[in-house]
């Protein structure tokens, strides 16, 4: 931040300073100069706080878990549930379709369409793998009688990572309304501040998802007398 | 369709940058000091390639031997908070920029909250676990009878 920013005058008034008249943008410093923030930033930062409180709710889920892990019931243990190459394959298609998705940000910044559509159809695609990938899962260990009703580690398994796999489902479906009004609307203001709405969930939901991977599956398949 | 017609365009016009690109008036050029393209994308690999390398670090320090076994889930812990730390700055943009001080403010909050359930529930329901033992549950049973 240079210093010229913190020097220039408030105003009280709140009115456009000299540089916003003249046609630039207003430099936000963060200190009530240059007026108020932009759209954009208004519309992330109130995004970023239904996020976090997303994450909140999510923390609530990780305490059941990490409360309920040894009970068990007399059921299948995490370590004897667990695939791990299963979970590594999820990891790397979720953390690749962040990657695409960041891209896909690049691209709507180009305002290139058909770059904007290649990266966003790739990030579908690999959330849709992901969720085949976990439903399968799912599936394989309801077979094996380790439904969520078996026990409450299992219940409390079930809610937790169900739950971001809700949010996996969300987001591809929002994704598509995203190619949709890219395509029929292209570029505008409104349709770009809901697309960067729509960045800042799928990165998020991968965030969640290195926690759930580290924190459930890894962290479950250690030899039960390392665990604290 | 073109994307550049002017009717698809509303009052300002977009450019390369952090947070989808930054609004600026029409027809007026990149400003300077801004995010090239390349930058740019060099920035998300930058972070793709460190959340990999974090990744692969979980999952060897699963199946290692070479790390002091108690030690392990306290490790993974450590991993999983640096590759949410690596995923914050790189792909959410959560920086120490100006405009993002009310975003760092809240992402802060959260973090204590989330703090607090986690560790809150840990704590006592520990606790609790410890202090019914099958004894004094036996105990309990026996007054209310």
């Amino acid at each position: 931040m240079s210093t010229e920013i913190l020097r220039a005058p408030l105003d009280p008034a709140g009115l456009p300073h000299e540089a916003a008249l003249a046609g630039a943008p207003p430099r936000v410093t963060g200190h009530g100069a240059g007026g108020p923030a932009p759209k954009r930033i208004v519309v992330g930062y109130g995004f970023w706080v239904f996020l976090l409180s997303d994450v909140i709710m999510f923390s609530s889920f990780f305490a059941a878990y990490a409360v309920l892990f040894k009970n068990t019931a007399g059921g299948p243990s995490a370590r004897e549930l667990y695939d791990l190459h299963n979970t590594a394959l999820e990891t790397a298609l979720l953390l690749t379709s962040t990657l695409t998705c960041g891209l896909a940000s690049i691209a709507v910044g180009q305002r290139n369409l058909k770059w904007t559509q290649i990266a966003l159809a790739c990030t579908g695609v690999l959330g849709v793998a992901f969720l085949t990938l976990e439903v399968r899962e799912f599936a394989s260990f309801v077979a094996r009688g380790a439904g969520p009703s078996r026990s409450a580690f299992l219940s409390s398994f079930f809610t937790l990572v169900g739950c971001h796999g809700v949010h996996v489902t969300a987001g591809v479906l929002w994704l598509g309304t995203m190619m949709a009004q890219f395509y029929a609307k292209g570029f505008r203001t409104d349709i770009r501040h809901r697309f960067l709405c729509f960045t800042l969930f799928w990165h998020a939901l991968d965030i969640i998802w290195v926690a759930i991977f580290s924190l459930v599956y890894l962290v479950g398949t250690l030899p039960p007398e390392l665990l604290p | 369709m073109t994307a550049e017609s002017p009717e698809t365009l509303s009052e300002y016009d977009y450019t390369a940058g952090s947070y989808v690109g930054q609004d600026r008036p029409r027809g007026a050029g990149p400003p300077a000091g801004g995010h090239p393209l390349r930058a740019e994308v060099n920035g998300y690999l930058l972070g793709f390639a460190i959340a990999i390398l974090l990744t692969i670090a979980s999952f060897w320090m699963a199946r290692t031997d070479l790390v002091y076994g108690p030690a392990l889930a306290v490790g993974l812990l450590v991993l999983a908070v640096a590759q949410m730390g690596v995923h914050l700055v790189f792909f959410l943009h959560i920086t120490t920029d100006p405009d993002n001080a009310n975003n760092v403010l809240a992402l802060a909050f959260g973090l204590l909250m989330v703090c607090l359930v986690v560790f809150g529930s840990i704590w006592v329901m520990t606790h609790l676990n410890q202090n019914m033992t099958q004894q004094s549950m036996d105990e309990l049973m026996r007054m209310q009878g």
